[in-house]
């Protein structure tokens, strides 16, 4: 097995993210998204981790922190969503337009 | 290498086949039409990012994923689809239409130069640590060695989120609703 295999699926999968990101209208499918980029990055930072192996195990740890924000950002993005549907009966990110000038 | 020399190498197989339910999982998130289907179809593809974990030998971080994201955050995700959108069936309008091809040509950009940069970087740059355990422990002393401090930090911030998470979704009532029912 070589590294870059690896990183061409990240690659790939971060690209879907980044598609998903642009394109869906709900907020709750564009965490979706998001949760799929961050998934792209992890995948990195385990196969060079694996083709480096470093005493510490850094890119190990560095995945597991990364899981850890994604879980805090997941709560607190739908708890924010959860406030706006509540305000404007809709999740539509189109509709998001009170900050708008 | 050659693609050949490189096929017959059978944990490439498994790669391959994990790998693909990555992407066509993946490609079901974010063009599914159904929200549930594509709360689902990132269940597959994080169960597909977890088989590559154990791939790559990083036992630790993939019982993680599976934990963490398979078991409490998709639970999550299918709440926030529930609240949010009371008849869950198929939607028409979930996409943007006018931002599609744009869209699409933005990441197909993009996943070309970053794949473009990983091969003429990396080439054919062995996996030296696959097939071989990382001992778990390893990762515990480093986490409680030297990342104690990032490590607290991180869980300082979970906590902190929530508990803005619970501040927030939850339903303050106004002084004259809290009159009516007795509750002051």
């Amino acid at each position: 097995m070589i590294v870059t295999q690896f990183l061409v699926v990240a690659a790939a999968l971060f690209a879907l993210g980044v598609y998903g990101l642009l394109v869906r209208r709900n907020a709750v499918m564009v965490l979706l998204a998001v949760e799929l980029m961050l998934n792209a990055v992890n995948l990195n930072l385990v196969a060079f981790e694996s083709a480096i192996r470093s005493s510490e195990a850094v890119g190990q740890v560095f995945a597991i922190f990364v899981i850890t924000v994604a879980a805090a950002e997941v709560g607190i993005g739908l708890a924010i969503i959860l406030m706006i549907f509540r305000n404007r009966r809709s999740a539509n990110v189109d509709d998001f337009n009170l900050m708008k000038w | 290498m050659t693609f050949f020399s490189w096929l017959s190498e059978p944990t490439n197989w498994v790669y391959l086949a994990l790998g693909s339910v990555v992407l066509v999982s993946g490609f079901r998130v974010v063009t599914s039409q159904n929200v549930i289907h594509a709360a689902l179809s990132l269940v597959a593809a994080l169960a597909g990012t977890a088989g590559l974990f154990l791939l790559l030998s990083a036992e630790f971080v993939a019982w993680v994923l599976v934990l963490v994201y398979i078991g409490a955050v998709i639970v999550l995700f299918l709440f926030g689809i529930m609240i949010t959108r009371a008849p869950t069936g198929r939607d028409v309008d979930l996409d943007n239409k006018a931002a599609k091809p744009l869209a699409a040509v933005v990441s197909v950009v993009l996943f070309l130069v970053l794949a473009w940069t990983a091969l003429s970087g990396f080439g054919s740059t062995e996996v030296v640590g696959a097939g071989v355990a990382t001992a778990t422990d390893i990762v515990g002393t480093s986490l409680l060695g030297r990342f104690v401090i990032p490590f607290e930090v991180v869980s300082f911030v979970l906590l902190a989120a929530l508990i803005g998470g619970i501040t927030l979704a939850r339903r303050d009532l106004s002084p004259m609703e809290e009159e009516e029912r007795g509750t002051v």
